[in-house]
């Protein structure tokens, strides 16, 4: 690739930098088309050329007219259609990707690797698996922007986003905050480091505070009091949590939803959105009470169990 | 009164431009005629115009050096979001509508006004009144959001003065709503005799398009920036997700007036340049209806695209199929058109003056605008270039590139009718070379390093990006000079110009039926329109050299 394209780090890359490449054709002969007729036009018809004029061909505006409609439409559908096929694959992430938290705030990124290793303003992963981002932001919009890998994400407050990828070449990368975010917004950049699988693993371990989320969510699971009510032997009625993540759930206004992040992170901080159907809804928020960063390990110790329900 | 003193009357009212019909400041301010009104739009947006270019000008000077060690951050936020503001809403917006929109509108259909003379007058008013607020922000210290207000930054973290500014914003909009249902009214209404739809020029189709789009849109924007002022000034919670906001739902809003404004910029240019083609073509414009229903198919699509600017903003992604799929289809009309100005060209008597070196400047860079727009509406090449250097460069290439070139086509088109001077060609020619060359220089680069990677909005930026601002702010010098040297000339002209006589171009249109400048009330009797437009050479017969004057005009004049 020329000087102009940024570093390819996924198949995935290649694959819309050649996508990018066919649209840059195809631009390329429409201008130069339109710009040969004009000239063409401007030269051969500039006033007083001598250039027949005379009788006006009758009857074929028309036939003109819908052809260069008709063609410029089907051009043009073919286009999102093969962008549209392409992309769809990529639309729901595999199954057993890595799953990497990521937090953004005024003007740094943090995240969090699986074993619980934290870095700032990096983030390290391995080749060759597929890894997804679990992102949120705790004041404004931010962005996620990994150039080598094609990829941009919004992350925002309240919410989770994701994005996931599947890269393939080890180096390191820009990381960029590319939705405007205030003051230092320039200065929110870092480093992907992608690395082979073994680096990967000894970087892991040679990490300090390795610690396991999980285990960490469960002692906030006591601690927090969560395990008063939603553990199996209590003896108030509350939804048994064992195997709920990616589950479907009944509510009480008659909805089902999955259980996935957003809505486990909603059911912590503001109980009343969702009831399950055949519960009370007695259960207190912990907004303020959890944070971003207890919620990640609250998350993980709720994902450990549904791996638990799987294997019972 | 005897029979004399009629016909002296009547003699006096034909010798009587609308120049003349006033000396003082106050027949100025207090005009309600639509001529004087386009004026004072027309100095109120030049006056923007170099503000808005001023402050891009310290930003690419800054982006010289990849370090940010011209400016603060702060300041560097403020200036880019000073620009945005100010060329979108206090230039772009009113640019080609509420200036030449206003001045020719009236005359194009042969009437003697607008259908609301004082509301329109009152809309300059209340245009200069926002822009009060706007300049009252920048004094303040300015605002750091761009452009875009995106919440909840400007709502509970930015410590510019957002309020002032949106209000600004807000009230400006009134200017357009109100401008825009003149103008609806004063086309259904004032068309004169003889003056059917289907006569009407490709020009007033354009701004009456833009006029519905205007009064349709508008409305939305007033709505999310009075939000955006109600949480952060009262603190009720709309927008902010720690009280249980939702900070999308705010660009769903923004973005459903502010596509659709691109189309309020774009829509006008596309008429002036119809104008323009077919005069020095002296040719009609090809396909007349087919660029009516495409400009109307754009006002209506425009309004149903607005998604394909929020593809990463976490709005689901099936719904970004829907919107990839529309907005490929709303580049098919725009494509047409460009088609149907190239078809005008044949077996054309073209000569090349100022107005048709611009037109044929807007052509080429609309033309890459609009290509470079499918790029962005395919979702995975979108993922990759929202919010870098692409995006600002396909955007400034449909509205700078295209609107700004369109209004210089149309302003040194119709300033001999607005003057009654004529300007020096060769000075006029030459800017327009600068301005094709000045703007590819700037905006070129820019696609390259966007696709490259680098972020829009950045004070730093890593020095690989180093050479592509290099050269986009050489290319903005270049553009500087070409954006000045009009204000010479055309001021020279002012004094010292050749009076130009009521059609120096041999156009069809009925307001190069009347004098120049045209008298206070355009006509001295009602015009009759006896033809269809761009009637340059009979039905079926091209154009031969010695026809220098039209077939027919579009009627007779008094």
């Amino acid at each position: 690739m020329s000087g102009a394209f940024p570093a390819t780090a996924s198949a995935y890359a290649g694959e819309w930098d050649r996508f990018f490449l066919v649209l840059v054709a195809v631009s390329g002969i429409v201008v130069a088309a339109i710009a040969i007729v004009i000239v063409g036009f401007s030269i051969r018809y500039r006033r007083g050329s001598k250039a027949k004029r005379g009788l006006l061909p009758d009857a074929i505006t028309n036939e003109l007219e819908l052809t260069w409609t008709s063609v410029t439409a089907i051009v043009f559908i073919f286009l999102f259609w093969w962008a549209a096929i392409a992309h769809l694959k990529n639309v729901i992430p595999p199954h057993g990707a890595l799953e990497i938290h990521v937090l953004a705030k005024q003007w740094m990124w943090k995240a969090q690797q699986p074993n619980g290793v934290r870095e700032i303003d990096e983030l390290h992963a391995p080749v060759g698996r597929p890894v997804e981002l679990i992102m949120t932001s705790q004041d404004v919009i931010h962005s996620l922007f990994l150039p080598a890998l094609r990829l941009k994400q919004d992350v925002l407050p309240g919410r989770y986003t994701y994005l996931w990828f599947t890269a393939d070449k080890p180096g390191v990368y820009h990381l960029f905050c590319s939705e405007l975010c205030g003051t230092e917004h320039s200065r929110m950049t870092g480093r992907l480091v992608l690395m082979t699988p073994a680096d990967y693993a000894r970087w892991n371990a040679a990490q300090p505070g390795v610690e396991d989320l999980a285990a960490e969510g469960e002692k906030l699971f006591r601690s927090l009091g969560c395990s008063g009510c939603h553990a199996p032997a209590s003896s108030v009625h509350a939804p048994d949590l064992n195997g709920v993540y990616g589950r479907q759930v009944q509510l009480a206004d008659g909805r089902t939803v999955t259980a996935d992040e957003a809505y486990l992170r909603d059911s912590i901080l503001l109980p009343r959105k969702d009831v399950v159907a055949g519960f009370q809804p007695i259960m207190p928020s912990f907004r303020g009470v959890v944070g971003d960063g207890d919620m990640v390990k609250l998350m993980a110790y709720l994902k450990s169990l549904a791996n638990k329900g799987e294997r019972q | 009164m005897s029979d004399t003193a009629l016909i002296y009357v009547r003699h006096q009212d034909k010798e009587q431009n609308y120049l003349q019909a006033g000396h003082t400041l106050m027949s100025w301010l207090a005009s309600t005629d639509h001529k004087r009104i386009g004026i004072l739009y027309a100095l109120a947006i030049t006056f923007f115009f170099f503000i808005g270019g001023l402050a891009i000008g310290l930003v690419r000077i800054e982006l010289m050096s990849p370090n940010g060690d011209f400016l603060t951050d702060d300041a560097y936020n403020r200036l880019f979001t000073l620009h945005g503001i100010v060329m979108v809403w206090f230039f772009l917006v009113p640019s080609i509508p509420a200036t030449l929109g206003n001045f020719l509108l009236p005359m194009m259909i042969g009437a003697k006004d607008v259908a609301f003379p004082r509301l329109n007058l009152l809309s300059w008013y209340i245009f200069i009144v926002g822009a009060c607020f706007a300049i009252a922000s920048i004094v303040a210290g300015g605002v750091d959001t761009g452009w875009t207000f995106y919440t909840p930054f400007s709502t509970m973290f930015s410590n510019g003065d957002v309020i002032a500014a949106a209000a600004g914003v807000f009230i400006a909009g009134f200017s357009s709503i109100a401008t825009g249902v003149n103008f609806i009214t004063t086309v259904h209404m004032l068309r004169a005799p003889g003056m059917t739809w289907f006569r009407l020029p490709l020009f007033v189709w354009a701004i009456y398009a833009t006029s519905i789009v205007m009064v349709l849109a508008t409305p939305v924007l007033a709505m999310s920036l009075l939000l955006i002022i109600v949480e952060r000034w009262l603190g009720m919670p709309i927008f902010n997700p720690a009280n249980g906001g939702d900070p999308i739902l705010f660009q769903h809003l923004f973005w459903f007036y502010s596509h659709p404004a691109v189309y309020i910029m774009v829509l006008p240019a596309m008429g002036v340049v119809s104008e323009v083609f077919a005069c020095f073509a002296r040719r009609r414009v090809f396909g007349y209806a087919m660029m009516v229903y495409a400009m109307m198919a754009i006002a209506v699509i425009g309004f149903f695209v607005w998604g394909h600017h929020m593809f990463v903003a976490g709005q689901s992604q099936y719904a970004n199929f829907v919107f990839s799929f529309l907005s490929f289809i709303v580049a098919v009309p725009s494509a047409i058109k460009v088609f149907n100005w190239t078809a005008t060209l044949f077996r054309g008597q073209i000569t090349f003056e100022a107005p048709m070196l611009y037109a044929l400047g807007f052509l080429g860079l609309f033309t890459v605008g609009g290509l470079t727009g499918l790029f962005l509406a395919s979702v995975p090449i979108d993922v990759h270039v929202t919010d870098t250097y692409f995006v600002v460069a396909h955007f400034h290439y449909i509205m700078v590139g295209g609107s700004v070139s369109a209004f210089f086509a149309g302003l040194h088109f119709w300033w001999p009718k607005i003057t009654g001077r004529l300007y020096s060609e060769a000075w006029a020619r030459f800017a327009a070379i600068v301005m094709f060359l000045g703007f590819n220089t700037t905006f070129m680069p820019q696609f390259i390093m966007g696709y490259g990677g680098m972020p829009r909005r950045y004070h730093v930026y890593p020095p690989e990006f180093q050479i592509w601002h290099v050269m986009s702010s050489v290319g903005a010098v270049v553009l500087f000079i070409a954006y000045t040297l009009p204000l010479i000339y055309l001021g020279w002209s002012l004094i010292y110009g050749r009076k130009a006589g009521s059609n120096p171009f041999a156009a069809t249109g009925l307001e190069w039926q009347t004098a120049s400048p045209p008298p206070k009330h355009n006509f001295t009797e009602l015009p009759r329109v006896t033809a269809p437009p761009y009637h340059y050479h009979p039905e079926r017969q091209a154009p031969e050299p010695h026809d220098r004057q039209p077939e027919t005009a579009q009627g007779e004049v008094g």
